[in-house]
């Protein structure tokens, strides 16, 4: 199996809220691919991407049901994440499971700062090995040539699409093992977005890659597979192809058209 | 109505900078015989209201520090007082007088600046726990009541902290740490106590601007809490944390009720913290009712020094912390 992560039956239940928002949702994340989930806002398909790094655990209170398996490093056994207690574990998992948001979060320091943050929070000392990293990840991310002069500015000078190509870099420098993007375009213009997905085409041959998108000719672009979610469920989930050309459900069918959501 | 709307809006940003101009004018027309008379050797001369025998007309203050009688009674006062009019105006006359009284700014300035400095020693931590624990740690059912708590401690007038201080907490801290029960220090931390809630609330504020991605993003590259709060919360919301400081700072500089209470209000330094001294509001607050002529326009001179050492400090602050954005 080559399964980086497998969802299985995930129920999950904002807190104070009486119905769940996630209706028991089995996904899997392969490995070195790039999954989409699609769907109609308020569909779920944030919530579900939330709860893959326990990011919702942030606000105590919500409740989780199923399980969230991810690949041990010795590439054979899963830990169900849910099972994670400890503050240490859950940072542990962060690490492994990167996230890029919706805006670009550049924090408030320098440029070299904000890619070295991850590492020093990782216990990564040595100035020479951090040089490095930073400079690799700016190279991955495509954006080492536009701030190599600059690395001791502002972060928050960059524009915004470079900063959401800074804030991949970030999460890439930590070498992790999934990385779940948020609608990360949706607050870029089309060049910018276009850069993106260029860059998560190529970051597919290291990472595996589950992303969130509201455009449907993105998922369409760059992923392998693509979930479609409404209302809290997963409605189909086949090869991108398949959903895009022959949906084998009418609800589907009719999303893609455009004649819902 | 857009450009009655414009014109009105202008109109008020324009008064602030005439209330500048003419409280600077009227401060400056008010002290300048003051000014006059003793220059800038005022700011560094300690004695407050002290006859000296007069050695030469422009001979001031560097003369001996033998003290003539300081005790006037209220005729010879307003004597005293022409005396000093004919002294400003002809320099010739002066040599005919014997005695002049010399007024010295430095032990309020002292005070003032120490009272205001042991205030933000104590309330800049305690006030950032608390904007920490309000903004980031504490569940709503509990940050909501605490906050109401803050906001209303803010508004409580500064008088009853001052009483307060002088009935309850001055002897409390005089049992602990020996001395007054009015000083210096019981003044700094009146004051600390008065400006917590004030710098807390807006420091609280400013902490929940961050934007919850921003500190989400923290957390999913493997952030603790403190780690969080160090490096983005504070980070992001410095200058709005600055800005309730230096409020704070200004609010602590010109505090009057409360520290006249508490501070003793002698002119003297306070050699320990636990000894009393006196502070630039407290002395004009003091002084006024039985001042006229030179001894008013001190009290003018003083609250311009007061008035130029908030300008500096808010300055200062300004240009250090707040200069990179």
């Amino acid at each position: 199996m080559s399964n980086m992560m497998e969802v299985q039956n995930l129920r999950f239940t904002y807190k104070g809220a009486a119905a769940p928002s996630l209706k028991g949702i089995s996904l899997p994340i392969e490995k070195n691919k790039v999954t989409a989930l699609i769907g109609p806002s308020g569909c779920g398909k944030s919530t579900l991407l939330r709860g893959m790094n326990r990011i919702h655990d942030l606000y105590p209170g919500h409740v989780y049901d199923g399980a969230i398996q991810l690949l041990n490093p010795d590439g054979e056994s899963y830990t169900d994440i849910l099972s994670l207690k400890k503050e240490a574990e859950m940072i542990r998992l962060r690490q492994r499971v990167g996230m890029i948001f919706q805006k670009p979060t550049p924090f408030p320091m320098t440029i070299y700062e904000n890619i070295a943050y991850g590492l020093k929070l990782s216990g990564v000392k040595k100035r020479a090995d951090i040089d490095e990293i930073v400079e690799n990840s700016l190279r991955d991310a495509a954006l080492w040539g536009e701030v190599k002069e600059r690395l001791n500015h502002d972060a928050r000078g960059l524009s915004g699409g470079q900063q959401q190509r800074l804030c991949i870099a970030r999460a890439i420098a930590l070498k992790p093992e999934v990385i779940l993007f948020d609608e990360p375009t949706s607050a870029l213009d089309p060049i910018s977005t276009l850069a993106i997905e260029e860059m998560i085409s190529v970051l597919r041959e290291s990472y595996s890659i589950c992303i969130v998108t509201h455009n449907m000719q993105q998922a369409a672009r760059i992923s392998d597979y693509t979930g479609f979610m409404y209302l809290g469920e997963m409605i189909e989930f086949d090869q991108t192809d398949n959903i895009f050309m022959k949906p084998s459900v009418k609800q589907t069918e009719d999303y893609i058209s455009g004649r819902f959501g | 109505m857009e450009l009655i709307f414009k014109k009105l809006s202008q109109l008020s940003a324009g008064l602030l900078f005439v209330i500048l101009a003419a409280t600077t004018l009227v401060l400056y027309w008010s002290a300048k015989p003051a000014i006059e008379a003793f220059g800038v050797g005022f700011l560094i001369e300690t004695r407050w209201g002290v006859e000296e025998p007069l050695v030469a007309a422009g001979g001031q203050l560097e003369s001996s520090d033998e003290l003539t009688g300081s005790d006037s009674t209220d005729g010879g006062d307003d004597d005293f007082i022409d005396d000093e009019d004919d002294f400003i105006m002809d320099d010739e006359d002066a040599s005919d007088d014997t005695t002049r009284e010399v007024y010295g700014a430095l032990v309020p300035i002292v005070g003032t600046i120490f009272s205001t400095l042991i205030a933000m020693l104590f309330s800049i931590p305690i006030a950032m726990g608390i904007a920490v624990f309000l903004a980031e740690i504490a569940s709503s059912s509990i940050a909501k009541p605490v906050g109401v708590a803050i906001e209303l401690l803010a508004s409580i007038p500064s008088i009853i902290y001052g009483m307060w201080g002088l009935f309850y907490f001055g002897p409390f801290i005089a049992s602990i740490f020996g001395g007054n029960t009015v000083s210096l220090l019981v003044a700094g931390l009146v004051l600390a106590i008065m400006v917590i809630p004030f710098m807390a609330a807006l420091s609280r504020d400013a902490i929940s601007t961050v934007p919850d991605m921003l500190k989400e993003s923290a957390y999913a590259m493997g952030a603790t809490k403190l780690e969080v709060i160090k490096d983005v919360v504070f980070p992001y919301a410095k200058a709005g944390i600055i800005g309730s400081i230096i409020l704070s700072f200004g609010r602590a500089m010109g505090e009057t009720m409360a520290v006249a209470f508490v501070i003793g209000g002698i002119y003297q330094f306070a050699g320990k913290v636990t000894d009393p001294t006196n502070s630039i509001p407290v002395v004009l607050a003091n002084s006024f009712a039985e001042s006229s002529g030179l001894s008013l326009s001190v009290l003018f001179y003083l609250a311009l020094v007061l008035f130029i050492l908030s300008f500096i400090v808010i300055g200062v602050a300004k240009f250090y912390f707040l200069r990179r954005k």
